[in-house]
């Protein structure tokens, strides 16, 4: 099956799902520290159920991007339209170390039976028998998936993941991949993922951006053919690693 | 026979003891002498010196006029207890701190929390509170004896005094101390100020605020024997001035133990609180 769809209708079809509605669109994004301009007239989209990578050296405003979306930062130009609060999981896990699993996932959650959903996000991360523990007895993957608790717990129609995997080991980040590929499949929020890994882009997404210079240089859909040779060589020269891209 | 019989019972039922020892001090490899071994050690040379000091007295080498024997000294507590009303005087000496303790504590605390959140009221008072606090507030007694004469007020303020600047700076360094990404991820997480005051900075601050508890608890107790040794008409310090008058050295020496045994109390007091409030800590926490 290939996707020949218009920008305004990327997420792949879903029986239940009707019309795709964006979990976020920038238009016109200006992002200034005082005179040094890293974002410029940058536009995006992105639908909910959609799981997007965006890739780039370090510096080219990726995660500017991404701070900017949660609104953590002020932004100098543009628009974002979001419906609601985005989530985010950041690299390191930022778990409250003063306060238990559940009081950790429920944080901010305004809800009389916070415990039970903080209980339930936490069994879908495979941590449903550790409601009482402390953060401190956590191995960094675990702690790693308490925090994409707390993001989902808020059913959040948009989830920023800013290098989520980046300080785990090998292995470890491939059982996340997994883990993260059935719980976006399960809520389909949209999904915006920064990272500086091509291959877990490819794995991961449904479309891949690569951010130079404070634009979006280079746009690939990877869902139909995934892993193909020929995405990964053309990702990595668009990232400068290879000297010349191969002929795509 | 029957000898053989009890070494075998007691090496069996010495057993659990002996797999909990070594699991208890595998954390540290290399001890030989065990967790209760050590603590029995380091008991050993304070009880050798009261002993020694015992000794000495009974002899008649130490003069009962210099330093009465610690068996004298608990004589000498048994009879004030019984006839004289030294609980009475224990329990006004420990108001009088306690109240100075509150108020100081109050202020400080609330003065801690409003530079440390604001760098208006940081601007505004942080300087003038730096500048008295570099008075030892032991030298203030003078001018406090003048505004408030020699009675329970100038005891109190004298404690107050002594506890609000620990509490303060303490306070104040504890929320700048919070680490920016927790308070970032409250945002994120949509809390409110005052949800984010109360879930992430104060509990952020707290390892600090308790030691400032700590330090102050100790100045506290300096104050007070300070304040107890001018003019007091009650409480521990005017036991050990009254007795200074008539050359009773074993009321001196008791009084001087007594507070001692209060400043360990506090001080076991303020590790408590430690412990229990900062359980989730790696550097407190007993329990895992």
């Amino acid at each position: 099956m290939t996707f020949h769809v218009s920008p305004l209708h990327v997420s792949p079809p879903l029986s239940s799902s009707t019309i795709p509605s964006p979990a976020v669109v920038v238009s016109h994004l200006r992002r200034a520290y005082g005179s040094r301009v890293v974002i410029e007239n940058l536009n995006l989209r992105i639908e909910r159920g959609e799981f997007v990578a965006l890739l780039g050296e370090s510096g080219c405003g990726k995660t500017t991007l991404l701070r900017a979306l949660a609104g953590l930062d002020p932004i100098q130009g543009g628009r974002i339209v979001a419906p609601r609060r985005p989530a985010v999981v950041f690299q390191e896990h930022r778990l409250l170390p003063w306060g238990n699993l559940w009081r950790n996932v429920s944080l901010g959650l305004q809800h009389p039976d916070a415990r039970e959903r903080a209980g339930a996000a936490l069994a879908e991360v495979g941590l449903g028998d550790r409601l009482d523990d402390w953060p401190r007895n956590l191995s960094g993957g675990q702690a790693q998936r308490v925090a994409l608790a707390r993001a989902l717990v808020q059913q959040p129609e948009l989830l920023l993941l800013d290098e989520p995997f980046a300080a785990l080991d090998a292995l470890t980040r491939i059982r996340m991949h997994e883990l993260v590929r059935v719980l976006v499949a399960s809520h389909r929020p949209g999904v915006l993922l920064v990272t500086h890994d091509v291959d877990e882009a490819i794995a991961l997404a449904d479309r891949i951006l690569v951010m130079r210079d404070g634009r979006i240089a280079f746009e690939h859909r990877t869902k139909a053919d995934a892993s193909t040779p020929i995405a990964r060589a053309d990702l990595l020269a668009e990232l400068g690693v290879l000297a010349s891209p191969l002929p795509a | 026979m029957s000898n053989i019989e009890q070494t075998a019972a007691n090496v069996e039922f010495d057993q659990p003891q002996r797999a909990d020892e070594s699991s208890a001090s595998s954390d540290k490899p290399g001890l030989t002498i065990g967790r209760h071994g050590l603590l029995a050690l380091s008991w050993l040379a304070p009880v050798a010196l009261v002993i020694i000091w015992e000794l000495l007295a009974r002899a008649g080498w130490l003069s009962p006029q210099v330093l009465p024997a610690p068996s004298k000294v608990i004589q000498t507590a048994i009879r004030l207890v019984t006839t004289d009303n030294l609980l009475g005087d224990l329990g006004i000496s420990l108001l009088r701190a306690a109240a100075g303790f509150a108020i100081g504590g109050s202020v400080g605390f609330t003065l801690g929390i409003l530079v440390g959140f604001s760098r208006i009221a940081e601007a505004a008072i942080d300087r003038s509170i730096q500048m008295i606090r570099a008075i030892p507030f032991i030298a203030s007694l003078p001018l406090v004896i003048v505004w408030l004469g020699v009675g329970e007020a100038e005891k109190i303020f004298l404690v107050a005094l002594g506890v609000t600047f620990p509490i303060y700076i303490n306070t104040t360094l504890g929320i700048r101390q919070v680490d920016p990404k927790l308070v970032e991820l409250g945002r994120v997480q949509g809390l409110s100020s005052l949800q984010l005051i109360l879930r992430i900075v104060l509990p952020g601050a707290l390892p600090s605020i308790l030691t400032g508890i700590r330090y102050a608890l100790a100045t506290a107790w300096l104050a007070l024997v300070v304040a107890e040794t001018i003019g007091a008409q009650s409480g521990i310090g005017f036991l050990a001035m009254d007795a200074r008058e008539f050359l009773r050295t074993d009321v001196i020496v008791l009084t001087i133990v007594i507070y001692a045994l209060i400043g360990v109390a506090a001080d076991a007091i303020a590790r408590l609180l430690e412990r229990r409030l900062l359980a989730w800590h790696p550097n407190y926490g007993a329990a895992r």
